[in-house]
């Protein structure tokens, strides 16, 4: 699939704001007035900037209003639903971090339970597709999840917390990457599947020489050498250094370990859509 | 939510235009739909005789040719160096007074300095008509490098060839054998027959060395060695033969199988044994009589004082064990089993599978027939035989093999379409005497039937400047366009003042040797002129060729003029009908260009041309569309067939009716003549077939024939070979004439073979969904093939250690390209083939410098050399058919490695600039 | 919308004959001509003259090699093109309701003006039968020609899709598949039409009509010979063959 860089920045941007959130939200990182403006700011900013930059990716963003219509069956919908909501229900919290006054226990939780289901619908939007299936598994909301937890933990400062999600985070990618690499073949669609053709099939001549939305959309072949060295870059700064730097603990530490993180979950990112191959490729013997 | 509401009955436009498609030469019938006075629509239109309503995907495209950027915008005058592409827009006026002063002189003076070659248009008619008029013997349309061969074997064998000429039963046909076919003229309907077999559960056999498109979706695919069909056709007649299934009954009544061939030393020896009055005699109950007569039953097993029929020396030609399978199979690349086991078949099919018709009939004897029997075999073959320089051969070889079978003109086999069948006989001989000042003594082209039709000067050199109808190919029926410019360059046999193109793209992809052509275009002489000093040409849009030429005259787009496939020229009959059909302007050119055919006729009234002008020198003709009303060729005989006469009722025949094209519009823009019931098999010795034609006009009297087995025209060329008559081949031609000229069916290998070095053959195919160079300025057709790679087959793939994306270097004797190639199992082993005038110039038709077509797009053509290496007699003959002087694309053999690949394509040239000439 | 029906009446669809199709790319242009200025949005072309032309084109020809077990590698052709699944994932997954199944005859289409582009339809779709219009950034697909098939401004026999009436072979054929006697459905009963990707899950409608078997060794017995030439001569053979013995 195209790594397209605002579905990339959205996901992991947003992805990490619902997680700092989830975690303000529950009052792990316990800040008031100015102190709590601003990192609820960082919090609204990743989560938002992140959606916004979604919208980059859609052909007409002046009717995005329409996509919260379709929650009874579409993830993309129910994203959206739950974005506002989580957003909404964190609004008091925020409020009332900075201006100092007190937010019920159940709402809290409810608004941290938002953000985690806005994450998983994100997730879902991936994994339902079941025409791309390394994104067609359990594990991938599981990845999302786990990139909003440990990265949201590290944000908000909790070094043992960020410790151990970011090993588990380190487990779930390592799982991703091996389960992933063969999920295409365990979907079992060949280009006999595609085509329904007998016998050894292979492209005789594409349909067009010109370019197309699915060659660019959908058939990204990357390099193998190139995933590979991008692999070791991801899990590394995404989860092993942030991991080793939680460990050491200290606010300064722990922002350089933020960034880090970040550099990883962008690579990982990149690297969940330029990987996931689409059954479609098999019409043009790419894949 | 509920389920929006659509409009499902949108209105689909303002106004629908009926007309004829133009991209490309099939001639489908097309409902142009307009909205706001602008195409916004083009679909097939369902009434039409050729299309039935289907549309190929050039047709379906057409409105990208017709706002295609690259259309040119007024006429030109050169004003920088050739190939510059500096032109100055000039006035109509100005563009006609050139080519007046220029041609006026000329014409008085020394006519045949005027060369005038016409590409792929449908107006020879006119086109001939007119040049005839100029003066000058150099004339011809581009059939001599397309596909002569085929129309030539077939016309000389049987009357007619595929095409045009003549097609399979579709209806009724059980087996098909396709030879040497990508995509062929008769694109729809040929894709329409293949489904009318495919739906009826007949059987397709493609005979191809590439299994792409009709050959794709045959039932079993033969991937013959290049050049060797004439040995496979060969052999199958050969099994026949030797099992005796052949149809004796149709050889003896319709063929010359049994005319008696002199056997008596001489002059004469090989020419059919004839009566006083020139008939041809053969055996009949133990008599010698002519052939036509009443209650003849030809014996075709007789002999007369040593002379024996055609048949005798057919069959022990044919039985010889050089033409058994077995012999052959490792020349031709199949199996001996296969071929035996097709001849097999063939029999089964045809004999044992015979259908019958309730139809009685007389024939020109006068025998009466109680029904119509059918062979349902057909075949049809195109280029892959005809591209070889020895496609005329193996064209009579496919033919005489349909014969044998009783398959020509019986139901379930190949059928004549009006005005054909007509055997050369019929057809005019060649004319080339000039009178400077005075139209041409007769057409130029034609079928020569002996020595004393070749067009020779005094000296017996070739009059024309294309050496057709030389000894150098005395059947050259349709002109040797490939030689014209390296002839008129060479000055051999003389030197040129004008060339004179129309729709030709002789500047790239139509011409062999292309880089070497673009210097003959540019090479100038002592005195700093150009060697061919005057180019004029028309296009309709910005194409290589544009920039080579001093005067451009711009054509409009096939929307935008009047057109006439008529009856004189290239019709669209149907075995069932005779059929003509316009081209009319459905809309209005938005710039300052007008139809070629008017400014033709313009050109000719301003050069006083007998035939344009009125005896007081006024212009004959307003424009095209009066002249396809008011010319007439015959008395009552004019370009279009229908709605003749002052009532609009005359068929064929009939005054001149100034209603016409209105009718024709009306009607569809076309008219169909329907060929009677019991008229419709059997035609050449049909009596109501003949007698309908007559009625039409299609001819004069009836004109029946025999199958020319073994051909006599053939014959006189080789007794002048041997050193018969008066008319004499010089030395160094006697031998190849002797050995081209077999009166029988032969195969020798293509000339190309001669350069053993080079191991591999190299061919091109049609795409299907491009046409030539034109189709790459539409924005739709060039996202389909914008460039093109060169397919290598597995063995040679492997050993050459190719992957995707690789390149490759590739070199015949006339040069190397380098170019990127792709994978293809379904391919004969020794043959490598790319899609055909993909490649374009930087520059040209509308494409920005750096489009695929011009940076990895490429041309074959510049491995083709026009000319064959010399080989030791002290002459380079040309790269063509002996016989017809057909160009030998085909024949060319290369060397293949790998390449690093380069920045583009090679060879790469500069930009040639037309954008300016644009709209 | 975006949920499916649970049931349509009809099923329209098109049966695609691969034993006929020879690959012209005719039903690529017609689809192409048709919808340019048909449903919806045309259908945009970038750089149409330049080094990388693309766009938008809801029906595409691929051609394969196959090289069967035994004998000589074949070529097919293979248009492709919507197949309105009846459990159409492109539909479930649209965020907008923009895309939906027809009750009444089961076409899936994009409603172009709800729209936003997103693009998770042609994800979803495992046939690249979704292209996004760049020009429009809606989603075009094959709408089976449902502004000819039914409309009343063309005559009787052209309600049909553009791709059919247009097929040079006839390879192409369109009907409703619920409907047992209908041409499509006796022609994919006769010549085992089948679904493409099945184990997708999307219960296509479309069928696809596999290539007949090819190369088959002729079976017919070789033609024997009237006589052995090279022993009775060809004398033997002309009097054998004429009969006079
Ligand atoms: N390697 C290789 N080369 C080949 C062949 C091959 O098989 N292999 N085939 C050969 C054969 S058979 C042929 S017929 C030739 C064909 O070659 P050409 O006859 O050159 O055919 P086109 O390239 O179609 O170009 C004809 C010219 O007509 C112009 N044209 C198009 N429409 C109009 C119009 O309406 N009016 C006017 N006035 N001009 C128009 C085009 O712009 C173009 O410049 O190519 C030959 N070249
Ligand atoms: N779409 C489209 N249609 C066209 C044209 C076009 O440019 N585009 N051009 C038109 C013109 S000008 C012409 S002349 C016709 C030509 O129509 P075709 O005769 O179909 O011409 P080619 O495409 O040159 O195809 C020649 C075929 O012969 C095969 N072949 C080559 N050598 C041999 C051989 O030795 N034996 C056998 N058995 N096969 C062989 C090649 O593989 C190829 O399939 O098409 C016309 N129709
Ligand atoms: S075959 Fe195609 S391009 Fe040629 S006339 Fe017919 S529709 Fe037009
Ligand atoms: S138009 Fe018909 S034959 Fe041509 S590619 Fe399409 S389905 Fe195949
Ligand atoms: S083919 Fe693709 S776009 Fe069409 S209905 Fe099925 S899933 Fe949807
Ligand atoms: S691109 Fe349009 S039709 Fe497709 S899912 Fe998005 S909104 Fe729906
Ligand atoms: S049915 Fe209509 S929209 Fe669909 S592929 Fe055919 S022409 Fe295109
Ligand atoms: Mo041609």
């Amino acid at each position: 699939m195209h790594p397209a860089p605002s579905v990339i920045i959205f996901s992991v941007l947003s992805g990490l704001g619902f997680g700092f959130m989830c975690f303000m939200a529950l009052g792990f990182l316990p800040l008031r007035g100015m102190w709590a403006f601003w990192a609820w700011g960082i919090g609204y900013a990743l989560a938002v900037g992140g959606l916004l930059a979604a919208t980059a990716h859609l052909g007409n963003p002046q009717r995005a209003i329409k996509a919260f219509s379709q929650w009874r069956s579409s993830w993309l919908s129910r994203e959206g639903w739950a974005a506002v909501l989580a957003l909404l229900a964190m609004a008091p919290i925020a409020l009332g971090d900075w201006l100092g006054f007190g937010v019920p226990f159940v709402w809290r939780g409810l608004a941290a339970g938002l953000a985690l289901v806005t994450v998983i619908c994100t997730a879902m939007i991936y994994t339902q597709i079941k025409a791309v299936p390394r994104w067609h598994h359990w594990l991938t909301p599981v990845m999302f999840t786990g990139f909003a937890l440990a990265g949201g933990a590290l944000l908000a400062m909790q070094a043992t917390l960020a410790f151990v999600l970011l090993l588990a985070l380190a487990v779930v990618m390592l799982a991703g990457n091996y389960i992933g690499d063969g999920q295409f073949a365990r979907a079992g669609q060949t280009m006999n599947t595609a085509t329904g053709l007998r016998g050894e099939v292979s492209v005789f001549e594409q349909p067009h020489t010109g370019g197309n939305y699915l060659l660019r959309e959908m058939i990204f072949v990357v390099g193998r050498k190139h995933a590979r060295k991008l692999r070791v870059i991801a899990v590394l700064c995404a989860a092993v250094l942030p991991a080793l730097m939680a460990a050491v603990g200290g606010v300064g530490l722990m922002l350089a370990a933020v960034v880090v993180h970040l550099v990883g979950a962008f690579a990982a990112r990149w690297l969940f859509f330029a990987q996931a191959e689409h059954v479609v490729g098999l019409y043009y013997g790419k894949r | 939510m509920a389920q929006p509401q659509i409009d499902t009955s949108p209105k689909v436009s303002d106004e629908v235009r009926q007309t004829t498609c133009y991209m490309c030469a099939c001639r489908c019938g097309i409902n142009v739909h307009l909205k706001s006075g602008k195409v916004s629509y083009i679909e097939g239109n369902r009434a039409h005789p050729v299309n039935k309503g289907v549309l190929c995907a050039k047709g379906a495209s057409g409105i990208r040719q017709v706002n295609a950027p690259s259309r040119l915008r007024a006429p030109l005058r050169r004003v920088g160096p050739r190939g510059s592409g500096a032109f100055e827009e000039i006035s109509w006026d100005e563009a006609l007074g050139i080519a007046v002063e220029w041609l006026g002189p000329l014409r008085d003076k020394a006519p045949e300095k005027l060369a005038f070659f016409t590409g792929r248009d449908q107006s020879q008619s006119l086109t001939s008509f007119w040049a005839q008029n100029y003066g000058t013997p150099n004339y011809a349309a581009h059939g001599g490098f397309c596909s002569v061969n085929m129309a030539a074997g077939g016309i000389y064998t049987v009357g007619g060839a595929f095409w045009e000429f003549g097609q399979p039963d579709w209806e009724r046909t059980k087996l098909f054998i396709l030879f040497g076919v990508a995509e062929d003229h008769d694109s729809n309907p040929i894709k329409m027959g293949l489904g009318r077999l495919k739906e009826r559960g007949a059987k397709v056999i493609g005979v191809n060395p590439i299994r792409t498109g009709y050959n794709a979706i045959a039932d079993d695919w033969f991937g013959v060695t290049p050049g060797a069909d004439g040995l496979l056709i060969l052999a199958l007649i050969h099994c026949l033969l030797e099992a005796g299934k052949v149809d004796l009954d149709y050889l003896a009544r319709f063929t010359n199988a049994p005319l008696l061939v002199r056997s008596d030393e001489g002059a004469e020896k090989g020419l059919f044994l004839r009566d006083a009055d020139g008939k041809a005699l053969v055996m009949s109950g133990g008599k010698l009589v002519p052939f036509d007569e009443a209650g003849v039953v030809p014996d075709l097993g007789a002999t007369f004082e040593g002379h024996r029929t055609v048949f005798q020396h057919m069959a022990e030609r044919y039985l010889s064990p050089d033409y058994a399978p077995e012999k052959i199979a490792g020349r031709v690349g199949i199996d001996a089993t296969r071929i035996r086991a097709l001849a097999a078949e063939l029999a089964r099919v045809a004999f044992d599978e015979a259908i019958e018709i309730k139809q009685e009939w007389t024939d020109f004897r006068g025998d009466h027939h109680a029904t119509m029997i059918g062979r349902p075999v057909s075949f049809h073959a195109m280029r892959g035989i005809s591209a070889h320089s020895n496609g005329f051969q193996t064209a009579r070889a496919l033919h005489l093999l349909q014969v044998i079978l009783g398959t020509v003109e019986t139901p379930g086999g190949y059928r004549f379409k009006p005005p054909y069948p007509k055997p050369p006989e019929a057809h005019p001989a060649p004319h080339c005497k000039v009178t400077p000042g005075k139209p041409l003594d007769g057409p130029h082209l034609g079928y020569p039937r002996g020595p004393e039709h070749l067009c020779l000067d005094a000296n017996g050199n070739p009059a024309r400047i294309d050496k057709a109808f030389s000894w150098e190919n005395p059947m050259s029926a349709h002109g040797v366009m490939h030689m014209v410019i390296a002839n008129a360059h060479a000055g051999d046999p003389y030197k040129i003042d004008t060339l004179f193109l129309y729709m030709a793209n002789m500047a790239w992809n139509s011409s062999m040797n292309t880089t070497r052509v673009m210097e003959m275009l540019t090479d100038k002489d002592a005195d700093g002129e150009y060697v061919i000093p005057r180019i004029i040409y028309s296009d309709a849009y910005a194409s290589e060729m544009v920039a080579y030429a001093d005067l451009i005259l711009p054509d409009t787009t096939y929307l935008e003029r009047h057109d006439c496939i008529s009856l004189l020229d290239r019709p669209i009959s149907e075995p069932d009908a005779a059929g003509d059909s316009i081209r009319w302007p459905v809309i209005e050119p938005d710039r300052d260009v007008r139809g070629f055919q008017s400014v033709l006729i313009d050109l000719g009234a301003r050069l006083g041309l007998p035939g344009f002008v009125t005896p007081d020198g006024a212009p004959l003709y307003k424009d095209y569309a009066d002249y396809i009303t008011n010319h007439q060729r015959r008395p009552g005989v004019g370009p279009l067939m229908g709605f003749r006469g002052e009532d609009g009722e005359g068929v064929g025949r009939g005054a001149p009716n100034p209603d016409q094209l209105q009718r024709y519009i009306d009607n569809g823009a076309f008219y169909q003549a329907h060929v009677p019931d019991g008229a419709d098999f059997y035609k050449p010795w049909n009596k109501a077939y003949q007698d309908w034609a007559v009625k039409i006009g299609l001819y004069d009297a009836p004109q029946p024939y025999l199958f020319s087995i073994y051909s006599e025209p053939m014959r006189k060329f080789q007794l002048a070979a041997e050193g018969f008559g008066d008319r004499q081949p010089p030395e160094a031609a006697r031998a190849r004439l002797r050995h081209a000229m077999d009166p029988l069916p032969i195969w020798y290998a293509p000339f190309g073979d001669d350069a053993t070095d080079y191991p591999v053959h190299a061919l091109t195919q049609r795409p299907m969904a491009m046409y030539h160079s034109w189709g790459s300025q539409n924005a739709w057709l060039r996202q389909i093939h914008g460039y093109n790679p060169l397919y290598v087959p597995t063995k040679i793939w492997n050993a050459n250690g190719f992957t995707e994306g690789d390149w490759a270097r590739v070199t015949s004797p006339n040069g190397e390209i380098v170019v990127p190639v792709a994978h293809m199992a379904a391919l004969n082993e020794n043959t490598v083939w790319t899609w055909n005038a993909i490649g374009k110039r930087k520059g040209t038709w509308g494409l920005d410098d750096d489009a695929p077509e011009a940076t990895k797009g490429f041309l074959l053509n510049h491995l083709i050399s026009e000319l064959l290496p010399e080989k030791g007699d002290g002459m380079r003959w040309s790269n063509s058919d002996p016989v017809t002087g057909q160009a030998a694309w085909f024949d060319l053999r290369v060397k293949i490695e790998k390449a690093d690949p380069p920045t583009e394509a090679q060879p790469a040239f500069g930009a040639l600039n037309l954008k300016g000439v644009q709209v | 919308m975006t949920c499916l029906p649970g049931h349509t009446e009809k099923k329209l669809g098109l049966a695609i004959d691969l034993d006929t199709c020879v690959g012209c790319h005719a039903c690529v242009t017609a689809c192409k001509g048709w919808n340019d200025q048909g449903y919806g949005a045309p259908l945009s072309d970038q750089d149409a003259y330049g080094a990388d032309p693309s766009g938008t084109f809801l029906n595409r020809v691929h051609s394969y090699s196959v090289q069967p077990d035994q004998g000589a590698a074949q070529i097919i052709n293979f248009p492709r093109s919507c197949l309105h699944c009846e459990d159409a994932p492109c539909v479930t997954v649209c965020p907008t309701g923009a895309s939906y199944k027809r009750v009444e005859d089961g076409i899936v289409l994009v409603n172009e003006s709800d729209c936003i582009g997103c693009g998770l339809c042609a994800w979803a779709c495992p046939y690249g039968a979704r292209e996004m219009d760049v020009d429009e950034g809606v989603m075009k697909k094959c709408t089976l020609c449902v502004d000819r098939i039914y409309n009343e401004n063309l005559p009787e026999e052209d309600r049909e899709p553009a791709c059919v009436r247009g097929c040079p072979t006839g390879a192409r054929h369109f009907g409703d598949f619920a409907d047992p006697d209908s041409k499509v459905s006796q022609l994919a009963a006769k010549r085992g039409g089948y679904d493409l990707m099945p184990d997708m899950g999307t219960k296509p409608t479309n069928k696809y009509l596999p290539p007949r078997p090819k190369d088959k060794r002729l079976d017919a017995s070789l033609l024997a010979p009237l006589l052995d030439i090279e022993a009775k001569g060809f004398a033997g053979w002309l009097d054998r063959v004429l009969g006079k013995i």
